[in-house]
Formats: C-alpha cells, sequence, structure tokens
C-alpha cells in the first residue's frame, strides 16, 4: 500500500526519563533548566486557544513572569469549547477510599486507550490529576458536594472506582471559567496580552525554531505578524471535518495544520471518538449535534424494530415481540452499557440494515418506559430531567411518553500534533497542549479525562517544559522584513486572495457538508480498505472542486464569516486525506478506530499488537504529487501489558 | 431594517440554522450574508445573541437563540431580528455586538487570586453544600449579555451580580469579598454599562434563570465593602 | 432612590391616616390639621415642626429626583440607539413606568399643593376650613379634579408597588423568599395606600362627606 505513502525513519521520545516510572515526572522536573525570574519577563510566549489547555497555560506562564500573548477567534476566551463538557473531570484523590490510586488511574487511561497511548504520558498525567482538583477549588470552582461540605465524586464510563468530580452537568463551563478568570486577572495586571476575535493562520519559522505567527483580525481583516521566542498550540481538535459533530461550530484544525505543513509530524489522525448518545439529525438544515450524557444508558433501554418495515409506525404501535433490543441481544453481559465505541457501532449496523428510525432512518431508540413503570415517573425526573427537558427542547418531543432517538455522533479527536513527554513537537519552540496533541489517549478516550489533560497539561506541564526550552533565550530577535516573516505573511495573503478571486457558485458550507458525508461514511465508525481508498479519490475531486468552484461573498478587510470558514474548510480537506491514508494504513481496529477487515469472528475489535503497537506520525510531503512520510514511534509497555477487551 | 424572504424552513430547525439557510441563499444570489455570533450551538458558550421580536433570545424561557427552534413560530411570521442595542456593546456587524466590556469586568475582581502550584489539599476548607449549590447557580451565568440587551438601563448588574455571588459565597473568595465587589461596580460604570432601578428584564430573558435575588446580594456585599474601606 | 424614597412613603402613610380623619367630620378634621401646626409646641414655636417636616420633605423629593435624572440620563446613554422592535414588557408594568409615572406624580404634587395648602386653586379656598376646602373640591361638579386625583393616586400606587420592593432590593434584601416577601408586602402597602387616598374623594362624590 504505498500508493498513498511512503514511511520514513522511526521516531523516539527522547524528552522521556527512564527508570522507575513513578519518578520519572520528578526527575524530569528536576533535570529541566530553569529561567531566572528576572528573565523571563524578557521572554515572550504566543498562546493560540483559550480552552482549557490554552486558558490555564496562558495565566499559569503570565504569573511565573512571562510575557504572554493570547489568541482566540471567539470574542472573548471565555467561550472555548471546553465549556461544553458536561461530565466531570477524574482524579485520583482516593476521597471515597474504594481503592483508587495514581497508579490505577494510569492503568486504567492506558487500557481504555486500547494500548495505543505512551505509558510515561499517562502516569504523569495521572499524578498531576490530584493537583488540579486542588488548583481550582482554590479558584472557587463550584464543584459539587456533599452535605459535609466536602467533595463528591461519581463514577464514570466503565471503571470501578469513583473519582469524577463534577458540577452538575457543567463541569467543563465550571473549570473554564476558573481558568477564563485567572487568565482575565492576569490580563488585568498587563503580563497577558489578550487578541480575542484573531485567528492564527500560519506558523512563523526562524532558523528551526517556531518563532511566531501570522494572523488575522476578525473584525478588520487586518493581517499581522506576531513574534515570540516560543509558541504554544492549545487549539483544540478536528471532529468538525465530519462537518457535523458536538464541536462548536468554529473549531477548526488550522493552527495545527498550518503547524503540520511547515514540518510539525500529525500523529493518529485517524483516531476518532464516536459517541453514542447524541440526538440524531433532524433533516438537510442539521448544522451541528448535541450530546446528552451517556448516563441515559444506565436506565434507558436501546431497541429498533425487527422488521425495516415497522420503522415508520410510531414507536408506540409496535408490539413488544416486533422490538430488538439488540445490545441486550449480542451483549448479554454489560448489556446497554457496553462502551461508547461498541455501542456506535452496533447502533450504524441496524441502521445499516434499515431498522434505523426517525428522519432518514438514522437513529435508535433508548427508552425509558420500563424504568419509568419500575421506578416511577418521579424518580427517573429527577435523575435525567434537565436531560429530557433538553431532548425536548431540541426535538418538540416528550421522552416520558415517546422513546427518546439517538444516534452516534462524531465528540472527541484523540489524534493530533506529535509532542515528545515534554510537550513540544518536532519542530523547536513549538508547544502543543490539550486535545490538539496526540498525548495521552491513545486510540479511545475515557470519559472525564479529556478536562484532565487539559488542565494537566496547562497549569502544570507546559510551565515546567517550556521553562526548560526557554532558559536558552531571549532568542535573537527577528527582524519584521525577515525572509520568513514576509513569506509567512504573503502565503496567508495570497490564500485569502485566491479565495474571494474563485467566485464560483457554491458555498464554503456546501463543500464543507459534502466532505463531512464522506468522512462520516467511508471514515466514520467503519472503515474499509475499499471505503478509504474510495473516499481519498472522492476527497481529492471534491478538493479540486472547491478550488475551482467555491463562492466566497465581500472582501478581506472586513468581518467576513464565509471567509473564515474558506480558510478552515481548505485545511480540513487536507486533513481528510490524512486521516483516511492513516485509517487505511492502520489494518488492525483499536479503539476509535474499527477496520473491518480486522475483527474477531463474533464481530469484535481486534487489534494486532504485533504489528501496529507504535503511534503513527506523519510528516507533510511538499509539492503536488507528495506523499505523506510515516514514521514510526514503537510503543513499550513495561507496567499495563496489552489484553483484549470483552463485553460478552 | 430589511425584510428577507426564507421559504422551505424545517419547524426543526433552530433559529440559527435559519439563519444559514438565508445565508446560503443569500451568498449564491450574489448579496451580503449576514453576520451573526455564534459558536457552540447547545446554549453554554454565550457567543449567539439577538434580540427577536423585541425579546432578547426570542420569546422561548431560559433558552439562548441557538436552542430556539422554528417550530415556536408560524408559517409566514415576519420575524424583527436586532442585535444586542448598548453603548457598551458597539455592533461590529449586521447582529455582531463587541461584549469586551464584560472580560473588563471580571479583570476588574471576577476572580480569586490563586496562582498555580500554591493551592492547599482540597478537602482543607469544606464548603457547606447550600452554599456550593447557589454559589453554582450563579457560576452558570454564560456571559452573553441578554441581560444587558433586555435592560431598560443597559445594566448589567445581574452579570456583575452572578460573580460577585458565586465567589462571595465560597471561602476561597472571602479575602477579595470587599475590593471584588468595589472594583466590579467601578468597571461596570466606567465601560458604559447604565444603572439598576431592579426592573427584573434582565432575569426573565437570562437563558440560565440566574436568580435576580443576587442583586441583592451584590447590594448588601457593595454596602459592608464600602462600611469596611472606612 | 431607596432611602429619600423610603422618606417619602413614611409621609404618604402618615398623610393617608391624617386623611382618614376626614370620617370624623368636619371638627376632627379641622381640628386635626390645627394641630399639625402646633406639633412640637412648646419646644418649637407654632408652624415650625411643619416647616422643618417641608424641608426635609423637599430635599428628599429633590434627592429622589436628582437621583432619578441620573439614573434616567445614564439609560440613555448606555443605550443610545434604540430597538426597532419595541421590547417587550416581561417582568412588571410598574417597574417600566416609574420615570413616566414619576413625573405624573411630581405634577400632581405641585397642584395638590396649590390646590390644598396655598389654597390658590381651591373652589373653597379658606385657610383653617379644611373640611369644607376637601368637600368642595371633590364635588361632582368638578369631576376632573376627582379624575386626576385618581389617575395620580394610582401612578401613586405603580410606583410604590415597584418602589417599595426596589427600595428593599437596593438595601440588601438578597433571598428568594425574602424578594416573594418583599413584593407581596409591596404590593399590599400600595393597595392600601391606594384605596385610603381614594376613600376621601369617592366619600365625597358618594355624598359620604359633604
Amino acid at each position: 500500500m504505498t500508493e498513498f505513502w511512503t514511511e520514513g525513519d522511526p521516531i523516539a521520545d527522547t524528552a522521556a526519563p527512564d527508570g522507575p516510572i513513578e519518578t520519572r515526572w520528578e526527575r524530569r522536573k528536576f533535570s529541566a533548566k530553569l529561567v531566572n525570574p528576572a528573565n523571563r519577563r524578557k521572554l515572550t510566549v504566543i498562546v493560540v486557544g483559550t480552552g482549557l489547555a490554552g486558558g490555564s497555560a496562558a495565566a499559569t506562564l503570565a504569573e511565573a513572569g512571562y510575557h504572554v500573548k493570547s489568541y482566540c477567534y471567539q470574542d472573548s476566551p471565555r467561550r472555548a469549547h471546553s465549556i461544553a463538557a458536561q461530565g466531570g473531570i477524574n482524579a485520583a484523590k482516593n476521597y471515597r477510599n474504594d481503592g483508587d490510586s495514581i497508579y490505577r488511574l494510569f492503568y486504567d487511561t492506558v487500557k481504555g486507550g486500547d494500548f495505543r497511548a505512551r505509558e510515561s504520558n499517562v502516569y504523569r498525567l495521572a499524578s498531576v490529576s490530584v493537583n488540579i482538583i486542588d488548583q481550582c477549588v482554590a479558584q472557587g470552582v463550584p464543584f459539587a458536594r456533599e452535605y459535609g461540605g466536602l467533595l463528591d465524586n461519581r463514577s464514570f464510563g466503565g471503571t470501578q472506582v469513583s473519582r469524577t468530580f463534577y458540577a452538575r452537568g457543567q463541569t467543563g463551563q465550571q473549570l473554564l471559567l476558573g481558568a477564563y478568570q485567572a487568565m482575565e486577572r492576569q490580563i488585568g495586571l498587563g503580563n497577558i496580552e489578550m487578541n480575542a476575535r484573531h485567528e492564527m493562520l500560519e506558523l512563523i519559522i526562524v532558523d528551526g525554531k517556531a518563532r511566531g505567527i501570522v494572523v488575522r483580525d476578525m473584525i478588520t481583516g487586518e493581517i499581522t505578524t506576531e513574534m515570540a521566542d516560543a509558541v504554544v498550540l492549545a487549539s483544540g481538535g478536528y471532529g468538525n471535518v465530519f462537518f457535523l459533530s458536538t464541536n462548536a461550530k468554529g473549531c477548526n484544525v488550522t493552527a495545527s495544520w498550518r503547524a503540520h505543513r511547515k514540518g510539525a509530524l500529525f500523529a493518529n489522525p485517524c483516531y476518532t471518538q464516536i459517541h453514542p448518545t447524541c440526538i440524531p439529525e433532524s433533516g438537510t438544515h442539521q448544522s451541528k449535534l448535541t450530546l446528552m450524557s451517556e448516563s441515559l444508558r444506565n436506565d434507558g433501554r436501546v431497541w429498533v424494530p425487527k422488521r425495516a418495515e415497522d420503522c415508520k409506525k410510531p414507536a408506540g404501535e409496535i408490539a413488544e415481540e416486533d422490538r430488538d433490543y439488540y445490545l441486550e441481544r449480542i451483549y448479554p453481559s454489560f448489556g446497554n452499557l457496553v462502551p461508547r465505541d461498541i455501542a456506535s457501532r452496533a447502533a450504524k449496523n441496524v441502521c445499516d440494515e434499515g431498522r434505523g428510525v426517525g428522519p432518514g432512518g438514522l437513529g435508535v431508540y433508548l427508552d425509558f418506559a420500563d424504568a419509568i413503570k419500575r421506578l416511577g415517573r418521579k424518580a427517573v425526573e429527577a435523575k435525567y430531567g434537565n436531560l429530557f427537558e433538553m431532548y425536548q427542547r431540541i426535538t418538540g418531543e416528550d421522552p416520558y411518553e415517546t422513546p427518546m432517538r439517538i444516534y452516534p455522533a462524531v465528540h472527541y479527536t484523540m489524534g493530533g500534533l506529535w509532542v515528545d513527554y515534554d510537550l513540544q513537537s518536532t519542530i523547536p519552540g513549538l508547544f502543543v497542549v490539550g486535545e490538539a496533541n496526540f498525548s495521552d489517549h491513545g486510540a479511545n478516550r475515557l470519559g472525564a479525562s479529556a478536562l484532565m489533560q487539559g488542565l494537566g497539561d496547562g497549569y502544570f506541564v507546559l510551565p515546567t517544559t517550556l521553562g526548560n526550552y526557554l532558559a536558552a533565550g531571549p532568542f535573537e530577535k527577528v527582524a519584521p522584513d525577515h525572509e520568513a516573516v514576509v513569506e509567512a505573511r504573503k502565503a496567508v495573503e495570497d490564500r485569502i486572495a485566491k479565495f474571494l478571486s474563485i467566485n464560483g457558485d457554491r458555498t464554503v458550507d456546501s463543500f464543507h457538508r459534502e466532505l463531512g458525508h464522506i468522512m462520516w461514511e467511508y471514515c466514520g465508525m467503519e472503515r474499509t480498505e475499499e471505503g478509504l481508498t474510495k473516499a481519498i479519490g472522492l476527497i481529492r475531486s471534491l478538493r479540486e472542486e472547491f478550488w475551482t468552484r467555491v463562492k466566497v461573498p465581500g472582501h478581506g478587510e472586513q468581518l467576513n464569516q464565509n471567509l473564515e470558514k474558506a480558510g478552515r474548510v481548505a485545511d480540513f480537506f487536507e486533513l481528510a486525506e490524512l486521516m483516511c491514508i492513516d485509517a487505511l494504513h492502520r489494518r488492525e481496529s483499536c479503539g476509535g478506530h474499527f477496520r473491518a477487515e480486522s475483527q474477531t469472528p463474533d464481530g469484535e475489535a481486534l487489534r494486532h499488537d504485533d504489528q501496529f503497537s507504535y503511534v503513527a506520525a506523519w510528516e507533510y510531503a511538499t509539492g503536488e504529487a507528495a506523499k505523506p512520510i510515516l514514521h514510526k514511534e514503537q510503543l513499550e509497555f513495561e507496567y499495563v501489558h496489552p489484553s483484549t477487551r470483552s463485553y460478552k | 431594517m430589511v425584510t428577507y424572504d426564507v421559504k422551505d424552513i424545517s419547524p426543526d430547525a433552530s433559529f440559527l440554522e435559519m439563519l444559514d439557510v438565508l445565508n446560503e441563499k443569500l451568498i449564491l444570489d450574489g448579496d451580503d450574508p449576514i453576520a451573526f455570533d455564534h459558536d457552540c450551538r447547545e446554549g453554554i458558550c454565550g457567543m449567539c445573541s439577538m434580540v427577536i421580536d423585541g425579546v432578547a433570545h426570542g420569546p422561548e424561557k431560559a433558552t439562548t437563540t441557538c436552542q430556539l427552534h422554528m417550530r415556536h413560530f408560524s408559517d409566514g411570521d415576519v420575524i424583527d431580528v436586532e442585535p444586542w442595542r448598548a453603548a457598551a456593546f458597539p455592533v461590529i456587524k449586521d447582529l455582531v455586538v463587541d461584549r469586551t466590556a464584560f472580560d473588563k469586568i471580571i479583570q476588574a475582581g471576577g476572580y480569586i487570586t490563586a496562582p498555580t502550584g500554591a493551592a492547599p489539599e482540597a478537602h482543607a476548607t469544606p464548603v457547606p453544600k447550600k452554599d456550593a449549590d447557589l454559589a453554582f447557580e450563579a457560576a452558570t451565568c454564560i456571559g452573553c449579555g441578554a441581560c444587558v440587551a433586555a435592560c431598560p438601563n443597559g445594566s448589567s448588574m445581574l452579570f456583575t451580580a452572578a460573580k460577585v455571588a458565586h465567589l462571595g459565597l465560597m471561602p476561597q473568595g472571602q479575602p477579595e469579598r470587599d475590593t471584588r465587589v468595589i472594583d466590579m461596580l467601578q468597571a461596570q460604570d466606567d465601560a458604559g454599562f447604565g444603572g439598576c432601578t431592579n426592573m427584573g428584564e434582565c432575569a426573565q430573558v437570562c437563558p440560565k434563570g440566574i436568580p435576580l435575588h443576587l442583586i441583592g446580594r451584590l447590594n448588601s456585599d457593595y454596602r459592608k465593602a464600602l462600611r469596611n474601606k472606612g | 432612590m431607596a432611602v429619600t424614597g423610603i422618606l417619602l412613603v413614611l409621609f404618604l402613610f402618615v398623610h393617608m391616616i391624617g386623611n382618614l380623619k376626614i370620617f370624623f367630620g368636619a371638627e376632627t378634621f379641622d381640628h386635626y390639621a390645627h394641630w399639625l401646626r402646633t406639633i412640637g409646641s412648646p419646644l418649637l414655636p407654632d408652624g415650625w415642626y411643619l416647616w422643618i417636616q417641608r424641608g426635609v420633605l423637599t430635599f428628599a423629593v429633590v434627592g429622589h429626583i436628582v437621583a432619578a435624572t441620573i439614573l434616567a440620563k445614564r439609560a440613555r446613554q448606555a443605550r443610545p440607539v434604540k430597538y426597532a422592535h419595541r421590547p417587550k414588557v416581561q417582568a412588571s408594568y410598574a417597574a417600566r413606568t416609574m420615570r413616566w409615572g414619576g413625573v405624573i406624580i411630581l405634577l400632581f404634587v405641585i397642584y395638590h399643593i396649590l390646590d390644598l395648602t396655598t389654597l390658590n386653586l381651591n373652589p373653597h379656598g379658606v385657610h383653617g376650613e379644611v373640611y369644607r376646602n376637601v368637600a368642595e373640591d371633590f364635588a361632582p361638579s368638578r369631576w376632573y379634579v376627582t379624575l386626576f386625583y385618581t389617575l395620580s393616586i394610582v401612578a401613586v400606587g405603580f410606583h410604590l408597588r415597584h418602589g417599595l420592593w426596589s427600595a428593599v432590593r437596593t438595601l440588601g434584601q438578597q433571598t428568594a423568599k425574602g424578594e416573594w416577601i418583599a413584593r407581596v408586602s409591596a404590593l399590599v402597602i400600595s393597595v392600601v395606600l391606594v384605596v385610603g387616598y381614594l376613600s376621601v374623594p369617592f366619600a365625597v362624590l358618594a355624598g359620604l362627606v359633604d
């Protein structure tokens, strides 16, 4: 299969110390070079993105005395999409005395990631998790508490301990506001220069080091070059390549992709988490999908009609014996509580058989009739009232009367820019934190771990490792007319001019929607060699069409939301192709990546640890016909030995 | 005001999706599409901001514009859509306004000073559940600005009060309680928001149902802070 | 606003109680009016207390108006461009009519002083004959005076319904339950005052006082 890629030299993470895993982070911290406090204010750091990772990093770096320049595309740093995280944040506090520990959190996360994550990183994540909770409480984050005034915990996503801290269904919001407020304090003190409604469109590399970015002021359209001693990307995930996802409309891959094109390796792009309990599409107008907490599966029963011809009937008219409670049938021991990837794939399978319900046949029922009968309406209301209300608001249907309809949707991307233990990409001086990097979740992320990683990176890891890099600075000032600066700026201007000059007959959204369909169909829950090959062809021809037929109205020197979208979609096209190539090359099923060719006789995911126990880090190859270059980082499992998951 | 015709809108479409459909048509017709702020489209980021038929975020209670669906309107309705109108929120383009003033209020004191790494063990200070729950309720503010848009005085009191209450209810927020309320109110006045006359329109449109009585809390905190300051 | 407003409401109460003395007949009422001039005696010379009270009330009224004007001015500055679609009143009409209501009340107070204090506009207009002044004032033929009086008192009622609650809030009332109590109390007090004040002209109209 070298039609689509070539293989380069293997790579390795040289930043992580070896030896006992428990002390690796301590030893790394000790060996890291320090920056004299007096020198810090002479050092400038650019942070792109203000979510949990970017916000916490910017605040912490500013507190430490660095001069921070922060950028976000929203109108305020408080609106980054971390705000939408519902469930909670894991931490190995063991407040429940239920046998939790840093080691257990580490173990669960490696296993949950289907043995495709680095042990060193995951162990560090588990160990800083306890500090995150302390930090957030000190900031005044109103976590749920028990009557004694101590913090409450709940269990989450298939773990056997209660280690998830939460603030009702709005944990992400509360944590983000904590980071945002810390950030605003630093803005007020003049330590952070905040640039909201600014979008990063290019990375500037001088003498092999990341030294700045090119940004567009989204209000005036002004293009400026911003220089610094280091650049931190905290620009989030790329789920919007599917057009429909639970991501915010503005989430995009542009910052990461521009860095990738300049030499940063992109790791495991095909690892996508698809969440099983989302509200299904209601029509062609659909612009995004809304997630509902997975906790619904604790009491709801999932079913579809046994016969395809029953699908158009109202649910109430389908007799009990004509219903197929397929999760309970296929997975008798876990039933409706199978992990996310399995529940999602099973829903897709029954819909592919023509037994889906609702508009377009893309939905399955999640029925609470039994729970209401068993527990009473009041109890169900107390447990799920807010979720039912949200469902009713969106669909106009009353879930107490008719079963809910649910369908899987793209939720999180585990892949991202490749980073070493120091969170530094393959470009010196370019650090990547949060969902934008690939580091901690392997092929599948556990519930309540995204918030932990974002804050762990931003509050505790990056400030140490970035200091080690900056200790060699301040670096020589880059003149505004430096060749690299001028060239990066010109590239941005040319691209914008190109978008505005095509003046075709199709809107950006129409291309994005079509790209999303291709990705969902062939690079979604189930992937095949044939499908992926086909998808690559479709993406290429659609991309060509995009560059000749897209219509971007208006001009560049104004607020122009279609121009913004055009730039993002153009990058999604390139990313989509790489995702398909990555999915194609990984001829195994693992975590969020299911290859139909690699399954057990009874249809379960089949990993091939002998061949694929590595991180696939892709190098961008220039030129039209160039193929991406695969660099493998072999994964070593010294502590948690790979085993197979089974939920039957 | 310009009137546009929008055809074939599904009742299941959200208000913003209706605008998406309209914009697609405008672009293909060679017209300027309507600029509007939006992002998460699930009612939590606080980006969407329109006054619909005279009501911030439209006719449904406790709902952001992105969660308002077209089934609440009838075929043939003429719907008036306007941006937030307030001096402190200058209009950038069409329905897009600049809400930096809210960030300024937070900068003035809407935080607890807790530098990273300096935090004590989380269980060192228990917080009564009642206080934690009320603090949470206040902290659910999404900073959308509907309160200001709806207030006949153009006041941001509910926004400020929500943050003052959230942090003032937590034991961690006590050391800065007095300076916080004084500085945030000053920042609010400096930003050009109007004064509060307890009209209550803010709480009516608040998509998160921030309770009006938090304003009383702010007033009480303010009085005590002035007294303590001497 | 809250402090001056509360001062004025206290006065309204005392004034209402005085008014109701009209139901005890001309002699009692006129005597009460005379007594007002002698409050504080012999510490203060006759009429001094009344002037002190007038001074305090004027101060409160002026303070109230100044504060209201500042708030109104700030509100106008805070929304330089009005909504094209007139905003729907969702919370309370009483709250939304404070400013115009205040202006109406001010005009009424001026008229009321000219009518029943200085007696310039009173049809009877004899100092000391308070009962007759009132009875002639609200005679059925002068229905427009009664109408204006009624409208003004209703405006006062609306003004207080919001104003009283709002004053309590401004002074720091801060619970949901307290808010309910404050709102209900404000409503009850407003209704009591409106009924109390309106009972006089309507009693005249009905012939109970003549």
